[in-house]
């Protein structure tokens, strides 16, 4: 895809000896969400590590827009255009909820969170003051993505962002992910393995199987029965 | 209390009061530099003690500088010694940090090791530079005296002086860590450093500039100190266990917490060493602390969310 704001390839990472994720390959268009989709163990929370700089990878190329990002650090990457919202969502939970966002601000935000961030997450601006570690599962991670937001991301990575959220939300999380890149010139890549959530919200279907692509589908196509062959154990 | 009349045991609860009160300043302004490296960023550094030498050496240093070359200057110099002290610790503090710490933030019992002997290079570097007898500073006059309030009560001047410098380094560090844009790093920081990257901050800049920020304010807790006692080679060593005291009775990372845990320990000790003995009274402190922090492990203010 030519007009692709984040490509990925041959991306090779793991943790010392063990080879982890092999050659991966793919790119996400502006304001597609594509997810990755695979069990516990099979790679994804170490393809966004290493997508971030958090792990060191182990070659390859990852690009957003023109610039290549490997051999950055974390900061400099968020810098240019890339932001997480990890596994567990990591709030900073001793500080309060506009704290919170404050930290993904740019400096020259001068601290004053966008308006279109609140009309996303009304919920944050009620709670504005409350600390983040006193926020419910769900709203930690509406924080958590408003403090992804905040930072301005091209690309925007999710990883299992509907993990210990009770289904009701679920269901507007994945309106909410459609939102965003209504209103945002972004690309979300988000990974998961609750098929009902992402057949709501994404565009284009990745299988991750040991560390490889075993499958890609649009979502017109996508065949529900095998993505969830892989995901049942 | 025999042998006290009703006036007399006034003047002693006042005059021992704002002992324990000037104690408590210092006591704060030592505890405020470890409270960030330590209970901010969970270095265990053994050479705290030490950087608040260098703040004493600093106010030493200048006082014999402008002796001799700019007597007419000595009633103002202080105030610009501790500037100097601040900013001489806060850069070695930076070095530190650079050459030795960075290194070791994943290693408690390392840093530990590794800052403990760094304590002991420096008491060697005192020692070669300003010799191994305990100094004083020529102080300004206004700093010296007491203030005479009734018949029966003394207010010493330099008491009064330690305690408006720690309330001016305390609220200026709360203004940093709780108002400023950098403050708002260093929290996030130390609260999850892998997270603090992924959201754009320079974990390793905040790092050092945390780290240096607390060895100033210790090197301003040194300056203080010459008001009140002299200065050797091991004189930072001296206060370490006590400042570690502080910090971990008042909870890790609550900077309320240390004030608050400054003040009880100062207040009970300095009430406790005129009755009883100082041995005595030290003790008394002590357990009642051990006692305490078996009921309340997190300490005096424990930071309280959902974990």
């Amino acid at each position: 895809m030519s007009d692709a704001i984040f490509s990925v390839s041959g991306l090779n990472s793991g943790y010392g000896q063990s080879q982890v994720l092999h050659s991966l390959e793919f790119s996400v268009a502006n304001r597609e969400i594509v997810a990755v989709m695979g069990r516990n163990g099979m790679g994804k929370t170490t393809l966004f590590k290493t997508l971030m700089g958090i792990l060191p990878g182990m070659g390859g190329s990852v690009r957003v827009g023109e610039q290549e990002l490997v051999g950055m650090e974390t900061p400099q990457r968020v810098r240019s255009g890339i932001a997480y919202v990890p596994q567990g969502r990591m709030i900073f939970s001793n500080m309060t909820v506009l704290e919170n966002i404050q930290t993904g601000l740019p400096a020259s935000a001068q601290g004053i969170v966008p308006e279109e961030l609140y009309a996303l997450f009304p919920v944050l601006f009620d709670m504005r003051g409350r600390k983040g570690g006193n926020l419910s599962g769900g709203q930690q991670q509406q924080l958590a993505i408003a403090r992804a937001l905040a930072t301005n991301p091209k690309v925007l990575l999710l990883d299992e962002p509907t993990e210990g959220i009770q289904p009701s939300i679920i269901k507007e999380l994945a309106r909410t992910l459609r939102e965003i890149v209504k209103l945002r010139d972004l690309a979300i890549v988000v990974s998961e393995q609750v098929l009902s959530f992402t057949l709501d919200a994404a565009d284009r279907f990745f299988v991750i199987d040991k560390g490889r692509f075993v499958y890609e589908n649009v979502r017109a196509n996508v065949d529900a029965q095998v993505i969830s062959g892989y995901l049942s154990i | 209390m025999g042998g006290y009349s009703l006036s007399d045991l006034w003047s002693i609860v006042v005059m021992q009061g704002f002992s324990g009160l000037s104690l408590f300043s210092v006591l704060l302004l030592m505890a405020l530099g470890l409270a960030i490296i330590f209970g901010q960023m969970g270095v265990i550094n053994m050479a705290h003690g030490e950087f608040m030498t260098i703040g004493a050496y600093m106010i030493y240093f200048c006082s014999r500088i402008v002796a001799k070359y700019m007597p007419g200057f000595m009633p103002y110099y202080f105030v610009f010694a501790i500037v100097v002290a601040f900013v001489v610790a806060f850069a070695v503090g930076y070095f530190v940090e650079f050459l030795l710490i960075r290194h070791l933030y994943k290693r408690p019992l390392d840093t530990l090791l590794a800052t403990w002997g760094l304590s002991l290079i420096m008491q060697q570097v005192f020692r070669s530079l300003f010799g191994a007898r305990e100094v004083s500073p020529q102080l300004p006059d206004w700093l010296m005296g007491a203030w005479k309030a009734t018949d029966t009560i003394d207010i010493p001047l330099n008491g009064l002086f330690v305690m408006a410098l720690s309330i001016l380094v305390t609220s200026g560090v709360f203004l940093f860590l709780y108002r400023s844009s950098w403050g708002l790093k260093v929290r996030a920081t130390t609260q999850n450093r892998v997270m603090a990257g992924a959201v754009g901050i320079n974990t390793r800049l905040v790092d050092r500039l945390t780290f240096a920020l607390g060895c100033g304010i210790a090197g301003v807790a040194g300056a203080a100190f010459t008001t009140i006692g002299s200065t050797g080679p091991t004189s930072g060593s001296l206060y370490i266990v006590d400042t570690f005291l502080v910090v971990a009775f008042g909870g890790a990372g609550s900077l309320l917490g240390t004030i608050f845990s400054a003040f009880s320990i100062a207040q009970v000790q300095s009430l406790l060493t005129f009755f009883l003995t100082n041995a005595m009274g030290k003790v008394t402190t002590l357990l009642a602390v051990i006692v305490i922090l078996m009921l309340r492990p997190e300490g005096l203010r424990p930071n309280k969310v959902r974990k």
